[in-house]
């Protein structure tokens, strides 16, 4: 389970490279919001220069009022102050509405994208990967991008007007002083990139454990019930202990560095106010410098070191956002589907008659795992797929809905080429019940009723009543309402395919395809949804993968695969007497059934109501 | 919390050397006091800094402590959980718990609780200097405070409800996700993608309504009370300044005071947003303590001993079975006794309570009445631990965790050595499909076991069962996604293995060659023992029997009957 962890750690270490292209593409993300940047930034100034302003109105309250005993003037002054403040906030408050709803719609837009993009991806690009990874990119990183853009760039923005503002305005008041006063930069600079770098390292650490944290856990809670068969509690426990303390421990480490940094950045900034008062308190003696500008000094001082500690919080912010972006754009940027070529034909009403024609497919290049596969299906015909498990039958299958194209050669519905109608339109005409059915959680109504929005209650009954699953539907506490868990738990798993089949007769197709649809189905329930049906197949054309041959005998056409060829077809009759690999299989599987056929046979031994057979 | 306190004093300590610097050393030419003043500063911010460091080090360092314990806590829970509560649970609903609301917890005892007594110590102590320093003025300047209070309080109202409406329509979003995903074949059969997206838009919508509406919350209130503030400041620099015309207060006080405001105003909003903290830690703490509590309703009994070495004598005691929530009874009194080393084989309908049966054996649920015993020892009255250590089992659900596929077959016994992994693979008929993997056993199969056939992952579970090399085996419809060769292959490997050492077999299976050669079938029909006996008996005897058997034979065809005896 670790290498898996390792591996996906060092893919998204190999990306971790082109940080200024992510940044570039999500800037190009807010271009549809100019106008609304614009009016912010144009706020951002004004909030800006509010803020800067008043440290200055305060200083001179001081110096020409205060200490002149001004009393009017330090009251006109005041209502310049006040002004000023209620000028400041509006601006702030319109920004922050104004940057946030730009975030926030951002967001959702990437979300929309990212579950349409997870629609039209094709189904080979699911098969590898872990799907708490996907709903990782669409949660915590598309989680971490609303951090920074909701908050932090409005505060890096902000940040870097205000320092604007207020370095102009100490150079204004008293260049001297200013600069002395700078002298205190570039040691904050150099001591906020030291953490900074320091704590990349440490939370990177740190964010690896969490991933590992989380990842165990994900596959525990779904393999708990192998956690209990084989025993394994107390080993789980003590392994997610060390996982869990290695997570305490790097982020202990972290946390050392982060949490000198604020102290660090508190001792420098008492230090510039140190500076000030001294060589300020020097001035002031001489006489270039008054009480009041020196306390406005003191404020802009401390002003001047909130933006700088926010800007490196919200660059550590952003660090952890680009690497969210970039997994987030990795999926936008995945090839969908071949999409439908312009001028595609919709698939019209069809009789059913389906054709390979030589198709060859592999999941990835040189492991080929069909060959050469050539046959036809007559409208209404029932062919049925056998041979050993890993034969390349439900890659067949599903290769009809074009889950996956072929690599060579044609598949046609009633003689059109799949490849040249719609997807959409294909698969209207088909329905599948695959080897694990996949239930919803919801009704068993509208579970039933899933792959057609307008069937009615007496269809969806219908449908249950023909695959015999009526009957225990209704001991349900709620019947058809009855609201069913997490892919379907608490039915047991004969019950989940009873349910998937109903589904697809609701669907109402004319081509079906079971594959081992009813092998955990008890065989006479099994009979019973054969003769149901009879009836509901009658003029459909089916496709039938089962490993039990008294499901397939009945088929006009049998198909025998093995290793990724057609080895043999032909009726049962025929394939019987053609006595190869059918025919084997046939024998293994009757080979005890022929003696209870004797049994059975004897007069005697007949019971009453036992089937003449 | 001496560390806090000490950060504390040296901050308020701070505008007392300005002031005195201002108005010793500047306004009365004492170039001594400057200095004294600035070397003051000096020793008050080292001061500070080691302290502030301590203080935020030792809490987080504490947080992660209770993260810690906290996610131990609950993940020893969910593995003493047994069945009947997964039956209901929702994987990401608990993976949540351990996460997220862990994290929202830890938060909130790490920087919250500091932060919190932080602010009230500061805010006590500035209040008590500002009333010292000048009465009045700090009455005054202290208007707004009330106000600022009540635009927290409004806002920590308001936002307390919509983080929860925002959780919870996230938690709607994902499990939307989570479910187009998991089931997305099931959506591209039906061509229902227009349905996903729509379901998927219309939640996203509200999310993002919701988070509109929390940035809303946070454009009004928070400029409002930095307006308030502000005011605050207006107060003192225009009464204050008065004041200083009057000569009842000194430029050096009049400065000093303002600095104060500050302190003051910090901790309310640090209130402020703690506050908003409280309810989102607390409702995650509930989620985390609801789960800590749940009953662990299958767990050693006070006295529980370990059970000895067993021969493998099961027996059903008129053993009744009801699922938690379930209306009616799946097992109605189920009585019958296996002697050590015989195979039993169970049919019966889809429902009927098979697989239920056979997980009261190691306890994955407890009997609602009767008893289950082994070798004579009630389960119940042994440790779990024990139990569980002498029964291999293959579950109906094959799950492969992600690994490699020696893993997955050690997952049992992860001591195992190659060569017993690789027996118990060619005894499931595994090893030939494996050896064609890339990288043989050290292939890793991803989540789920995707990349291989059904049946391929039902072999990869009958070989994990066959390594732990267990007394009594349970085989829960483990064969149905594999050919008959196959099957049949297994079957001869299981035997020999059954007759090396003596074993006794629970089978499930729906074919009857699977069961034909079982020393016990027992079918069952609707959670009752029908009919039980061996193939020959009951054959003979049975009706339901029949019926099962005739239905897997074909169409009773005169040709087919000649074919099957001829083959």
């Amino acid at each position: 389970m670790s290498q898996v962890i390792e591996s996906l750690a060092a893919a998204s270490g190999e990306q971790a490279d082109d940080r200024g292209a992510i940044a570039r593409r999500l800037a190009r993300e807010l271009s549809p919001y100019t106008p609304r940047l614009v009016r912010a930034f144009g706020l951002l100034v004004l909030s800006a220069g509010a803020q800067a302003s008043a440290p200055w109105l305060i200083g001179r309250a001081i110096d020409q009022e205060i200490t002149q005993g001004d009393r009017a003037g330090l009251l006109w002054t005041m209502a310049l102050l006040l002004a000023v403040y209620l000028g400041g906030m509006l601006a702030t408050r319109a920004q922050v509405m104004q940057v946030g709803t730009v975030g926030q719609d951002v967001l959702a837009s990437l979300r929309r994208r990212l579950f349409e993009r997870f629609q039209r991806l094709p189904l080979i690009f699911f098969d590898r990967r872990p799907i708490g990874d996907l709903i990782s990119r669409v949660t915590n990183d598309v989680d971490t991008l609303n951090q920074f853009l909701s908050q932090g760039v409005t505060q890096l923005l902000g940040s870097f007007f205000s320092l604007i503002g207020i370095i102009i305005a100490m150079l204004v008041l008293n260049w001297r002083l200013a600069l002395v006063s700078f002298t205190i930069i570039p040691i904050m600079l150099l001591t906020t990139s030291a953490f900074a770098k320091r704590a990349r390292r440490a939370f990177r650490t740190a964010r690896e454990t969490t991933g590992n944290v989380t990842a165990e856990l994900q596959e525990e809670i779904s393999g708990i019930r192998e956690a209990q068969a084989f025993n394994r509690t107390e080993l789980n426990i003590e392994r997610f202990r060390q996982r869990n303390a290695a997570n305490r421990n790097a982020n202990v480490s972290a946390v050392g560095v982060t949490s000198g940094f604020a102290p660090a950045m508190d001792v420098l900034s008492t230090l510039a106010t140190a500076i000030v008062i001294g060589y300020g308190g020097m001035l002031v003696f001489q006489g270039s410098l008054t009480v009041g500008l020196l306390t406005a000094f003191l404020i802009y001082v401390q002003q001047f070191f909130r933006p700088i500690q926010l800007a490196s919080q919200v660059y550590t912010q952003a660090q952890a956002s680009l690497a969210g972006a970039e997994r987030i754009y990795a999926i936008l940027d995945e090839p969908i589907e071949a999409p439908d070529p312009t001028g595609t034909l919709e698939l019209q009403a069809v009789r059913g008659e389906v054709t390979f024609e030589n198709v060859s497919f592999s999941y990835e290049p040189g492991r080929p795992v069909l060959n050469d596969i050539d046959f036809t299906i007559a409208a209404g015909q029932t062919v049925a797929l056998v041979g050993p498990t890993g034969a390349g039958k439900t890659t067949i299958v599903n290769l009809i809905p074009r889950f996956y194209e072929p690599d060579q050669g044609t598949i046609r519905v009633d003689g059109t080429d799949i490849s040249q109608v719609t997807r959409r339109s294909l698969r209207t005409h088909l329905a599948l019940v695959p080897q694990e059915p996949f239930l919803f959680a919801g009704t068993i109504a509208a579970n039933i009723g899933y792959g057609r929005e307008d069937a009615s209650r007496q269809e969806i009954e219908a449908a249950a009543r023909a695959v015999d699953a009526d009957r225990f539907i209704r001991q349900l506490p709620n019947g058809y309402e009855t609201l069913l868990g997490e892919r379907g738990s608490g039915l047991s798993e004969g019950q989940r395919q009873l349910l998937a089949f109903a589904r697809a007769i609701v669907a109402d197709p004319r081509i079906l395809i079971l594959d081992e649809a009813t092998s955990r189905i008890d065989t006479r329930t099994e009979r019973t949804i054969q003769q149901a049906l009879g009836t509901v197949l009658r003029g459909r054309t089916s496709i039938v993968i089962a490993h039990r041959l008294s499901t397939v005998h009945n088929a006009d056409l049998i198909l025998v695969i093995d290793a990724g060829r057609i080895v043999e077809r032909g009726t049962h009759a025929h394939l019987i007497e053609h006595n190869g690999l059918y025919a084997e299989l046939y024998r293994r599987q009757f080979r005890n059934a022929r003696t209870t056929r004797e049994t059975s046979l004897e007069p005697e031994a007949q019971p009453v109501g036992a089937p003449a057979s | 919390m001496i560390a806090t306190l000490l950060v504390s004093v040296a901050n308020l300590a701070t505008p007392q050397l300005i002031r005195y610097a201002i108005d010793v050393g500047v306004n009365e030419g004492e170039r001594r006091a400057i200095w004294l003043a600035v070397l003051g500063l000096f020793g008050v911010a080292a001061t500070r800094g080691v302290f502030s460091f301590l203080q935020t080090f030792l809490a987080e360092r504490a947080s992660q402590g209770v993260a810690y314990d906290l996610r131990d806590r609950l993940f020893g829970k969910i593995e003493r959980l047994s069945f009947a509560y997964f039956d209901q649970a929702q994987t990401g609903q608990l993976l949540t718990r351990l996460t997220s609301d862990v994290e929202q917890i830890r938060t909130f005892v790490g920087t919250g609780i500091v932060q919190l007594a932080a602010a009230a110590i500061m805010f006590v102590g500035t209040l008590v200097l500002l009333i010292e320093l000048n009465w009045r003025l700090a009455l005054a300047s202290l208007l707004t405070i009330p106000a600022i209070f009540a635009v927290l309080f409004r806002f920590v109202r308001t936002i307390g409800p919509l983080f929860g409406r925002v959780q919870a329509i996230l938690g709607r979003l994902n499990t939307t996700l989570q479910e187009s995903l998991a089931g997305v074949r099931t959506v591209r059969a039906f061509g229902r993608e227009p349905h996903e997206i729509r379901r998927y838009g219309a939640v996203n919508d509200e999310l993002l309504a919701a988070n509109l509406s929390t940035v809303q919350a946070f454009g009004t209130n928070f400029p409002l009370v930095f307006l308030l503030a502000n005011l605050g400041t207006l107060v003192v620099i225009g009464y204050g300044g008065l004041e200083v015309i009057a000569g009842r207060l000194t430029i050096g006080e009049l400065v000093a005071f303002n600095a104060y405001l500050a302190f003051l105003l910090f901790p309310i909003l640090t209130i402020g947003f703690q506050a908003s903290g409280i309810p989102r830690a607390g409702a995650s703490a509930l989620r985390v303590f609801e789960l800590l509590d749940e009953r662990e309703d299958v767990r050693d009994a006070p006295a529980a001993y370990a059970l000895p070495d067993v021969s493998g004598a099961v027996e059903f005691r008129d053993v009744r079975f009801r699922y938690p929530g379930s209306a009616s009874e799946t097992l109605k009194g189920v009585s019958f006794a296996v002697e050590p080393g015989q195979t039993v084989a169970l049919l019966g309908t889809t429902g009927s309570g098979k697989s239920t049966l056979v997980n009261l054996i190691p306890r994955f649920y407890d009997t609602t009445a009767g008893a289950v015993l082994i070798d004579g020892h009630d389960v119940r009255d042994v440790t779990l631990s024990s139990l569980r250590s002498q029964i291999g089992i293959v579950l109906q659900e094959t799950l492969l965790f992600s690994g490699t596929v020696r893993d997955n077959i050690a997952y049992g016994r992860p001591d195992a050595t190659k060569a017993e992994v690789e027996a118990a693979a060619r005894a499931a008929q595994a090893d030939d499909f494996i050896r064609t993997l890339p990288l043989g056993y050290a292939t890793v199969i991803g989540e789920r076991g995707v990349g291989l056939s059904g049946g391929q992952r039902q072999r990869i579970a009958i070989a994990r069962a066959l390594l732990v090399d267990r007394c009594l085996l349970v085989l829960d419809d483990s064969t149905s996604a594999v050919d008959a060769t196959t099957e049949a292959a297994i079957q001869e490997a299981l035997d020999a293995l059954m007759r090396d050492r003596r074993r006794t077999a629970f089978v499930i299976a729906q074919r009857i060659s699977t069961v034909r050669d079982a020393d016990l079938i027992i079918v069952l029909d609707d959670g009752r023992i029908a009919a039980r006996g061996t193939h020959e008996e009951l054959t003979r005897e049975s009706a339901l029997y029949n019926e099962i058997v005739g239905s897997q034979l074909l169409d009773g065809t005169a040709a087919d009957r000649s074919e099957v005896i001829r083959a």
